[in-house]
């Protein structure tokens, strides 16, 4: 008897230290989380103004803002997104419409799971070698490229995989009814997955958004407007890696600024896509 | 409808609309093969840029392997005036902090994934998994920042001092914490990434967890097993694979993170202690590439760039193979 009350102890005791050594390391990690989120918020908002947006970046001193470099994020994000998404909705659909089992199909998705976890610096360096060294310069055409490379493989695999949560009796019933296979894609498929593709996309925003190892040698970054595609273009990231290792107050600040920018945009973006997706499963089932 | 009907009584109609039939069908065959065509373009695209990146940075960094030889990844010095690229100090970097990384952020992850399946009040599970996930988006760079500015103070002035105190003295280990504490290195690079990276592998893990099937679980708890013995002889061997999987994803994330490593590992190209300034093959390219204008530079880095790529395709493919096989052996163990 109690030799099994000592055991009953013991594993008791095993599985209290267990689960408080689980608990103390979900705490830890909430804390450092939580503090990293609270550093950007207060330094961040303490910068916080509206000349962030009526003024473009300025030497160290003069009033600036982050105006230009919002604006040329914008421009380069969407850029990248609008070609990334085509070729990405039509990666996908290879994979779940014409080569679902086959080792064909497997192959690329493999690939695509390498590309999507692969070092972005790593894809940088690619367009740097294929577009900027060729071309003899930097340009936002390469920034946009390298982008778009890194937004391709996301695309792929939520297309891929929400076509494959599409019933085959949809399919079946569209072409029992003699329409042709592309329409039957383009008609009822995409639009059966329409929220979840939505939502590829937008996580794949939310990845570039902050992204800037790829930039360092593709965009690189510009202290003025311009608009011209074949010069770099000025943008969020970028500002905020020089001017944080600047030893100029003002410029960290406002590198806090456009970090808490970028963070709020990318939880914005993140918790919509997560949204979409509850409310497409909500009217499944 | 009846219209067509009424034509269709006419033999010549009858032919006239069979050609037309016969026209439209041979249209969307047309089209459906260029159709067919294009995504398989798009598929085969994605197939190329892989294969496109390897081969530009194979060809870029061939320069620099045929100059340097096997001191390119074995000797350290790093020299670019003389250009003399021996890149054993961020191969180093980058692989020193990567394990730290992993080591710290593995057992933690572990834990935060049994809370969240486990352990915590089922209204706050799903609300906290959310968090878990949304931070693990965070762009690195916002890590790094906040570890210049916030850690590496408060590791200059209280921690290191005193693990340089009294690490050092420690038998075998004591010199990794030689030098002179300021805050900049590889541990605090790896400490960063452990922070970055821990949301991200608790995330997948716990994704992995919810897959066991409950009537596995009900049945050991049915026979008096505890919680823990649930989580260690239920849950961790059903999915192991998957589990590790998802650490090396984490390792891979690691090894190939630039913003979150550069801002606080200190930019110096030398072997080093752990507390000592050193670098990492993406803090490196990061630094130096838009200032490397001699073609043997440019070579080196992007000879390091393929090493990186070379060592995280194989990190992610093991990875990918390991959470795969979760799905293949579905339970029968």
């Amino acid at each position: 008897m109690s030799r099994f009350d000592a055991r009953f102890a013991w594993r008791r005791a095993v599985n209290g230290l267990a689960l408080l050594l689980a608990s103390l390391s979900a705490l830890i990690g909430l804390f450092f989380l939580g503090w990293i989120l609270w550093t950007t918020i207060s330094k961040g908002g303490a910068a916080f103004g509206w000349s962030l947006f009526s003024h473009a970046t300025a030497p160290p001193g003069d009033p600036g803002g982050l105006a230009n470099a919002l604006v040329g994020s914008v421009i380069l994000c969407s850029l990248a997104v609008l070609w990334a998404t085509p070729l990405g909705i039509a990666a996908g659909t290879y994979l779940a419409e014409y080569a679902h089992a086959s080792k064909r199909g497997e192959l690329i998705r493999f690939v695509n799971d390498i590309l999507l976890s692969a070092p972005s610096i790593v894809l940088g360096l690619f367009v740097y070698a294929l577009v900027v060294r060729p071309m003899q310069s930097f340009s936002m055409f390469a920034g946009v490229l390298a982008l778009g490379l890194i937004v391709l493989p996301v695309v792929v695999r939520t297309t891929d995989e929400m076509l494959r949560l599409v019933p085959t009796q949809m399919r079946e019933a569209a072409l029992s009814l003699g329409i042709p296979q592309w329409k039957v894609t383009t008609g009822v498929l995409y639009r059966a997955a329409r929220s979840g593709i939505t939502t590829g996309v937008l996580l794949g925003l939310a990845r570039i958004t902050g992204e800037t190892a790829p930039l360092i040698f593709t965009n690189t970054n510009n202290q003025y407007w311009s608009f011209d595609p074949m010069a770099p273009m000025a943008n969020l990231p970028m500002v905020i890696y020089e001017y944080a290792k600047s030893p100029f107050e003002d410029w960290q600040q406002l590198a806090w600024a456009g970090a808490l920018l970028i963070t709020l945009f990318v939880l914005l973006v993140s918790i919509s896509a997560r949204w979409l997706m509850s409310g497409h499963r909500g009217q499944h089932e | 409808m009846s219209e067509t009907r009424e034509t269709l009584l006419s033999a010549d109609a009858l032919n006239l609309t069979d050609t037309l039939l016969e026209r439209r069908a041979g249209r969307d065959h047309r089209i459906d093969a260029l159709f067919r065509m294009m995504v398989a373009a798009a598929a085969a695209m994605v197939l190329l840029l892989l294969l496109g990146a390897v081969l530009v940075m194979w060809q870029g960094g061939l320069a620099a392997f045929g100059a340097q030889g096997w001191d390119f990844i074995s000797k350290d010095f790093w020299d670019p005036a003389n250009e003399v690229f021996h890149g054993l100090a961020p191969i180093f970097g980058t692989l020193v902090t990567a394990a730290i990384a992993v080591l710290i952020a593995a057992p933690l992850s572990l834990g935060v994934a049994v809370f969240l399946t486990e352990l915590a009040p089922s209204w706050l599970r799903r609300p906290l998994a959310i968090a878990i996930e949304l931070l693990a988006g965070i762009p690195s760079i916002i890590y790094g920042m906040w570890g210049l500015f916030v850690l590496v103070p408060l590791l200059g002035e209280h921690v290191y001092p005193w693990l340089g105190e009294n690490a050092s003295r420690l038998p075998l280990i004591g010199s990794w914490f030689a030098g002179v504490p300021i805050g900049i290195g590889l541990l605090t690079a790896g400490l960063v990434l452990a922070i970055m990276i821990l949301p991200f592998i608790a995330s997948v893990m716990r994704e992995v967890f919810l897959t066991v099937p409950a009537p596995l679980k009900e049945s050991a708890y049915a026979l008096g097993s505890t919680t823990w013995e649930v989580v260690w002889d239920i849950v961790l061997p059903y999915t192991r694979s998957a589990v590790v999987g998802g650490i090396l994803l984490g390792l891979g994330r690691a090894l190939g993170e630039t913003m979150a490593v550069t801002f606080v590992i200190g930019n110096a190209n030398r072997l080093g202690a752990l507390l000592e300034p050193g670098t990492s093959i993406s803090a490196t390219i990061a630094n130096e590439f838009a200032e490397a204008f001699a073609d043997s530079h440019r070579s080196a880095l992007l000879g390091l760039g393929f090493l990186l790529f070379v060592v995280s395709f194989v990190v992610l493919g093991l990875a990918r193979v390991l959470r795969a096989r979760l799905n293949r052996q579905g339970g029968q163990r």
